[in-house]
């Protein structure tokens, strides 16, 4: 359960902290992989290299946190169509804490459909098949189910768009820009191979599986793409959900419901 | 419609229109509930009744609800050590709303060593082994190919400790209620009777006997893991409360020197920057 000759202690790789003199709870020094937080990374360190050093043991490369800033950018804001910035918006246009419209945007985020678990087993697909088109084209002909899994059935290819009919702009953009700035080798064979694995998977990659090449890239795991990806789209959520606050749910569309009943046909 | 083919055109027939066989509410008018008008026909309903009713669309029998409610009575401990529970209670202690903490305390147990994660195995599980049983197959081989997909059998052994207070309490009134015979629940006690007499030796936890009996009652796994959602709540509040009725602060303090560092030595982040501009420089030098 615990450290059994301290059983109140933290057991961290990451963080390491001295107490001032006169009080054991105020941080005098904070040391995030041994680097020194408040006395020599703030105002040296970009933020996406502390957020790579919490990550990683080690510190981003230039280029490592270029393509991780790239990434940010690209994934700030999925706009208010989004299903989590929707979410996020059901709470900011009644009123609701700040705090609940980012756990909706994180519980509607964290799905299969753009979301957090579908970036992570669009990684899991790299860590098994690398640049081997044939083993992706195996992996992405199967739909493997975890049998009694938390996560619903997958419905598509993860990282595939399953309503797109071609490629959007936006999603080549981004792979563009990401594979040009990647010292990795998963992103410029997935802009260079991008029409076979499409065609394999039946639909056209999404900005999730440019995401899940990103990640990997960069050395995370799928446990950290994941975590990632839901950190980093936080941000547009937060700002949709303040921009409706004021408008009002009456400037919000509020949507029809249509009743499929036999015995009950009446419409809202 | 999943049978629909994919794409823009699915995506255009939805804009703003949901078809919905599950209700709707007619504002100052009256709310239709799977078909039912709440508040004519389904105003003398239970709240548990209504809940699995709005999971299953099905009606439940008086023991079946008796026992439905036991389910979430005695799984609800308000011990704050416990994983979830301490989520709402540092939402307390914190001075965060209650609603916030406790719905973060449910989100949490979602976890995969207890709550949701667990529930979902151990009824997949057992229905999964029914079949192929009732296939011929064989229950130690059915426990071994489980163990080896998860490498543990999921409502057996516990995080804690190897056995389960909460066990002869909701067998005795699934006795009481006639709902202790059921093949679901036959099947775990053989399961923890090969656990128990291999080299295992896995006890049945509440997540096993609560699975079987869910499974008896005739639920689905999906309907199963939506029921149990609040199995926790009723737990979770007394942590909050006494929380934010402590000092703010006061739960769990840590002092900076008990963080037990595992991790790299002190280092130089300007240092690392300094350096990290040489090897640059030497190298564009070394490229001219």
């Amino acid at each position: 359960m615990s450290n059994s000759e301290k059983p109140h202690t933290i057991r961290s790789r990451i963080w390491r902290e001295e107490p001032e003199h006169d009080n054991p709870f105020a941080t005098r020094a904070a040391y995030c992989r041994g680097y020194d937080v408040y006395g020599e990374m703030l105002g040296h360190a970009r933020w996406v290299e502390m957020l790579y050093l919490l990550f990683r043991n080690e510190a981003p490369t230039a280029s490592q946190a270029d393509l991780l800033e790239a990434l940010a950018v690209a994934l700030a804001n999925p706009g208010p169509r989004d299903a989590s910035v929707h979410a996020a918006m059901c709470g900011g246009v009644c009123g609701s804490t700040a705090a609940s419209s980012l756990m909706a945007a994180l519980a509607v985020g964290a799905g299969q459909l753009a979301g957090g678990h579908e970036v992570f087993l669009a990684m899991e697909g790299w860590a098994e098949c690398g640049t081997d088109l044939d083993a992706w084209r195996q992996r992405l002909a199967e739909q493997t189910a975890i049998p009694g899994s938390i996560w619903p059935a997958q419905e598509h290819p993860p990282g595939f768009d399953p309503h797109g009919v071609s490629t959007a702009t936006s999603v080549k953009q981004t792979l563009s820009c990401l594979a040009s700035c990647s010292s990795g080798a998963y992103l410029p064979w997935l802009q260079q191979n991008s029409s076979a694995m499409e065609a394999a998977a039946g639909c056209p990659l999404a900005l999730s599986g440019v995401a899940a090449a990103a990640f990997a890239d960069l050395g995370f795991s799928p446990e950290q793409g994941e975590m990632l990806h839901l950190l980093l789209r936080l941000p547009g959520a937060a700002a949709h959900a303040l921009e409706q606050r004021p408008l009002g749910y009456k400037k919000f569309p509020f949507g029809t419901v249509e009743l499929e009943n036999e015995s009950i046909k009446e419409t809202a | 419609m999943s049978a629909r083919t994919n794409g823009p055109d699915l995506l255009q027939e939805n804009v703003g229109v949901l078809k919905s066989r599950m209700g709707t509410f007619y504002p100052g008018s009256h709310v239709i509930f799977r078909g039912h008008d709440l508040h004519a026909d389904l105003k003398d309903m239970d709240w548990v009744e209504l809940y699995v009713f709005g999971i299953t669309n099905r009606r439940f029998t008086k023991e079946q609800l008796r026992l439905m409610h036991s389910i979430w009575t005695y799984t609800s401990y308000p011990d704050v050590r416990l994983w979830n529970n301490r989520v709402a209670a540092l939402a307390g202690s914190s001075r965060s709303t209650g609603n916030l903490g406790v719905a973060a305390a449910l989100a949490v147990s979602e976890a995969s060593i207890y709550g949701r994660g667990i529930d979902m195995r151990a009824i997949d599980f057992l229905i999964r082994t029914r079949r192929e049983l009732e296939e011929g197959g064989d229950l130690t081989e059915c426990i071994r190919k489980e163990l080896e997909c998860h490498r543990s059998i999921a409502g057996y052994g516990r995080p804690l400790v190897n056995g389960d207070e909460r066990n002869r309490h909701l067998l005795a009134l699934a006795q009481s209620l006639g709902l202790d015979q059921g093949p679901h629940l036959r099947l775990a006690f053989a399961i923890e009777e090969t656990l128990l007499s291999g080299r295992w030796r896995m006890k049945m936890n509440y997540a096993a006997l609560v699975a079987a009996l869910g499974a008896d009652i005739g639920l689905t796994p999906r309907e199963y893991y939506l029921f149990m959602f609040p199995a926790f709540l009723a737990g979770m509040q007394p942590c909050y409360v006494e929380a934010s009725d402590r000092p703010e602060g006061t739960l769990y303090p840590i002092p900076c020197a008990d963080i037990l560092y595992e991790g790299e030595s002190k280092r130089s982040w300007l240092g690392r920057k300094e350096s990290a501009k040489s090897a640059d420089h030497k190298k564009t030098i070394s490229n001219r």
